[in-house]
């Protein structure tokens, strides 16, 4: 599997709150979620995001709340990655257990500026900047992770271990 | 290999020897919550396992809290699917309006945490119930639905770091101010994927209520969870409420921590995050004039029965600012009853406030007290991102309740120990 699009690029300490405002959080359908994706951080946000586009953000991206809804609505809005510097304890969790790829590198998050074309190759880790021409090998996931990103989420993975 | 207590109570739920920071394992949970915001992901979630009953019916706990009560229709229709999931499962701890009340503040409260027990919730505060001694924290829908099926959970076992406390508070100074001078020296991702262990002689001074309020913001600081030592609070606290055995874990005398920070609890002064992160703290020598147009006392940080006596103590026989909108929310129904019965309901209302139901609402932007534009609250809730309690140009500082009763009677960010107690 592999990612290509545009960045769009945020700075630290980007909140689950700014991702999907809690006044949304009255219901759990995806697509409503995910049209009010990044609201309160970049109003523009949804309206500009194309399938497949990245998020490239520095440290401790999704912070706060525990809310599944925040990578659940970046998700939906069509993000294929998101690269930071560092993520918040909890949202690495939940966008693992999702389905939604997210990679620490922060020296790619240096080198890539608004509207670069980035592209990711998951099974090496490989981020390149299209743009600029410069590759960044991203830490990879424990195996354990990997088998669980394989079977497309925590669920899946269960299930799968209870089948066998 | 010596341990810290987080890691310890991680090996015996994972029914080995010992942990290393970094592994991986699989640990048998004691209890699994969810509210009315996770739970709905969660029951959807836990549908695709096809199975008709959760692991056990005793260790999951469902609390409609965030929305409650119900704030609009689609706000009921959540609560709808919490409220029949946990009758389809016959869930013993779903707790209805009358029962409810803010989820970290209800559980302990109705014995359902222990010392040593391992629990995680779909709300990040769940990292509050380390004042008693368990290894509690905050995890999104799918994990609970996975460990509502499965009775299990996957960790990566965190180093620690460690505050070590001497001294006791000044008057006027709480859990709340320690917490929060924490966030300002190690900032909002200072403690990252680790455990915040609390130490040393200045624990025993600290209440049960401080403590709680103490851990409850862990996650404010990135940290996994923050646990207490079981001591004498700890213990009389567990015997008033859970009727199950603690189970007291110590960290080795020659644990390894990442860093010791010391602490002097007796130099800490009254203290307060500005927007829009909680670690940009002021102490109360440092705030200039900050004028507000609302106060909020309550929440599963500061909404117990030990706050609302601060709070009423500097309330009492005074009236707040008419500019200002004084709400406070009693985190459970016994502590509400409780602070019927001492008068404090009766003091709060003679001097201007509301006093309302139980209720995340406020603190999180859902309801019951939501800022306009170019608003500024204290609050003594945990958050104070862009938008938390309404619109994206509002404001929230964060306080502890002494200093938020202060405020609320002059209109501007105040020093309690400034107020003339009747």
């Amino acid at each position: 599997m592999n990612a290509k699009g545009k960045a769009f690029r945020y700075g630290d300490n980007v909140d689950t709150d700014v991702i999907i405002p809690a006044r949304y959080l009255n219901t759990s359908d995806a697509k409503e979620l995910a049209s009010h994706c990044m609201e309160d951080i970049d109003g523009t946000f949804v309206k500009n995001v194309q399938q497949g586009d990245l998020i490239v953000a520095e440290r401790n991206f999704g912070c706060g709340s525990s809310r599944e809804h925040a990578p659940l609505a970046i998700k939906t809005a069509g993000v294929s990655c998101v690269i930071a510097a560092s993520f918040a304890r909890i949202f690495y969790r939940n966008s693992i257990n999702i389905g939604l790829p997210i990679l620490e590198c922060p020296e790619a998050v240096q080198g890539i500026d608004s509207g670069d074309i980035v592209s990711v190759e998951f099974s090496t880790g490989t981020i390149t900047n299209e743009t600029t021409g410069k590759s960044w090998a991203a830490e990879p996931f424990p195996p354990f992770i990997q088998e669980m990103i394989a079977a497309d989420g925590l669920i899946n993975y269960l299930r799968k271990g209870v089948k066998a | 290999m010596s341990m810290t207590m987080s890691q310890k109570i991680l090996a015996a739920h994972a029914q080995v020897d010992e942990v290393r920071p970094g592994q991986l394992i699989m640990a048998d949970l004691d209890l699994v919550l969810g509210n009315d915001i996770t739970s709905p992901v969660a029951i959807k979630e836990f549908a695709k396992f096809g199975i008709d009953s959760v692991f056990d019916k005793s260790k999951v706990a469902l609390v409609p809290d965030h929305f409650t009560p119900n704030k609009d229709i689609k706000a009921a229709h959540q609560c709808k699917m919490l409220r029949e999931f946990a009758t389809d499962m016959e869930i013993e701890n779903y707790f209805e309006i009358g029962q409810m009340g803010i989820e970290h503040a209800l559980l302990p409260e109705q014995g359902l945490v222990d010392a040593g027990d391992l629990i995680i919730g779909a709300d990040s505060h769940t990292c509050t119930y380390g004042a008693l001694g368990a290894f509690s924290t905050g995890v999104g829908s799918t994990d609970m639905a996975a460990a509502m099926a499965t009775g299990k959970a996957w960790f990566k076992v965190p180093s620690a770091l460690r505050f070590n406390l001497t001294g006791k508070f000044s008057p006027w100074v709480s859990g709340k101010d320690l917490i929060l001078h924490i966030i300002g020296m190690i900032g909002v991702d200072g403690a990252l994927y680790k455990s915040m262990e609390f130490t040393g002689v200045g624990v025993a001074s600290l209440t049960i209520d401080d403590r709680f309020t103490v851990c409850n913001m862990a996650i404010e600081a990135g940290a996994k969870n923050g646990i207490f030592p079981v001591d004498e609070v700890a213990l009389a606290y567990l015997a008033d409420h859970c009727k199950r055995k603690p189970v007291v874990f110590q960290a080795d005398a020659d644990a390894e921590y990442d860093h010791t920070y010391e602490i002097d609890l007796s130099k800490l002064r009254p203290t307060v995050s500005f927007p829009h992160l909680p670690d940009n703290t002021r102490t109360i020598d440092e705030i200039g004039e900050v004028k507000i147009d609302q106060v909020v006392i309550g929440s599963c940080t500061n909404g117990r029965i030990s706050d609302l006596r601060v709070a009423a103590k500097i309330l009492d026989g005074k009236k707040v600012d008419p500019r200002v909108r004084t709400i406070v929310f009693p985190a459970t129904q016994e502590i509400y009853l409780q602070a019927m019965d001492e008068g404090l309901l009766r003091i709060f209302v003679k001097a201007g406030a509301v006093v309302s139901t139980p209720t995340c609402g406020p603190c999180l932007g859902g309801h019951m007290g939501i800022l306009a534009e170019g608003e500024r609250a204290v609050a003594t809730t945990n958050r104070n991102f862009v938008g938390r309690m309404g619109h994206v140009e509002s404001e929230v500082y964060l306080a502890s309740p002494a200093v938020a009763a202060a405020s609320a009677l002059t209109g501007y960010i105040s020093n309690p120990e400034t107020i003339e107690e009747n």
